[in-house]
């Protein structure tokens, strides 16, 4: 198999980037999973396609907006109207996926090489975060699991929350290298490190 | 100014992007009545208080809405899915062209 290229290129410095105080409040990584699906359901198709996704992830995703799953380096979500992302670190899943969902049922696009997948954890996430994004980063407004659709200066972000103190975070592939430096920016406040 | 999308919640207004005034009603596209079309593109009700428009959440989920909105105060009163409040223009839109390729 090709090995994939991270877009992060040269802004991918490994290390720790203790703040003035000397504490690193947020560990950054990217997660490169292997396979990043969509997933949409024709109206009154939703159950149909959140059954295909669970018989072939294994993930049981909740029927409510933004609801989501996260276990077994898999993560499923909804992210808009019948519209959802299913991710796994293996390879594979996109065809897997499309031969389970009917043409009735709805689309399966394959987004593996058009994302990349930024992770933040650390006590200090939901600070930094909120930096960026206009939306509530609390646990009890974004339980582990959720999804959420938003943009950052106009560069569409989706959120899946994957921890008490972590984000898994989708941005297009062509605007990662500029998110992932802003990301570290935004980070050194707090102490940051790359692993 | 918060939108609250009935999809994603409570939003910051640079997510949406406003798509015009929904009180308007799209004219049969066979139609070749000038005064309707006139009417349709041009005609502006502009009113000092609630009016009814197209919102799209083009910086969440991207659901095209229909918002109420009061011209005066920015007050919100209501916020849907455009789809569950009309008949779907992409289907008005198939009936009218089939007619024409009937005639
Ligand atoms: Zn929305």
């Amino acid at each position: 198999m090709v090995e994939p290229v991270s877009p992060l290129g040269a802004a991918w410095k490994p290390g720790s980037y203790a703040n003035a105080a000397g504490v690193t409040g947020v560990a950054l990584s990217e997660t490169r999973p292997g396979s990043i699906v969509q997933a949409a359901a024709w109206r009154g198709e939703e159950k149909a396609l959140i059954a295909a996704i669970g018989k072939v992830s294994g993930l049981a995703l909740a029927d409510g907006a933004g609801a989501g799953v996260f276990k077994d380096n898999k993560a499923a979500f909804g992210f808009a109207p019948g519209r959802f992302l299913v991710v796994d670190q293996k390879e594979g899943l996109g065809d897997t996926l499309a031969a389970a969902v009917k043409a009735e049922t709805g689309t399966v696009t394959d987004l593996s090489h058009g994302r990349t997948a930024i992770r933040i954890a650390g006590a200090r996430a939901e600070w930094v975060l909120a930096k960026f994004f206009a939306i509530d980063f609390s646990l009890t407004a974004f339980p582990v699991g959720a999804g959420r659709s938003t943009a950052h200066h106009d560069i569409f972000a989706l959120i899946q929350r994957t921890g008490p103190e972590q984000f898994d975070l989708y941005v297009f592939r062509s605007f990662a290298r500029a998110f992932w430096s802003a990301l570290c920016h935004a980070s050194e406040e707090v102490g940051y490190e790359i692993s | 100014m918060q939108i609250t999308c009935p999809y994603c919640g409570p939003r910051d207004l640079a997510e949406f992007a406003y798509q015009g005034d929904a009180n308007r009603t799209r004219p049969d596209p066979a139609s070749t009545d000038q005064q309707v079309w006139n009417a349709y593109v041009y005609d502006r009700t502009n009113p000092a208080g609630e009016h009814r428009e197209y919102w799209q959440h083009a910086g969440g989920c991207r659901s095209h809405l229909l918002v109420v909105r009061s011209t005066l105060t920015h007050e919100i009163t209501s916020v849907g899915f455009v789809h569950d409040k009309t008949p779907s223009p992409a289907r008005s839109r198939r009936r009218g062209s089939s007619k024409g390729a009937g005639a």
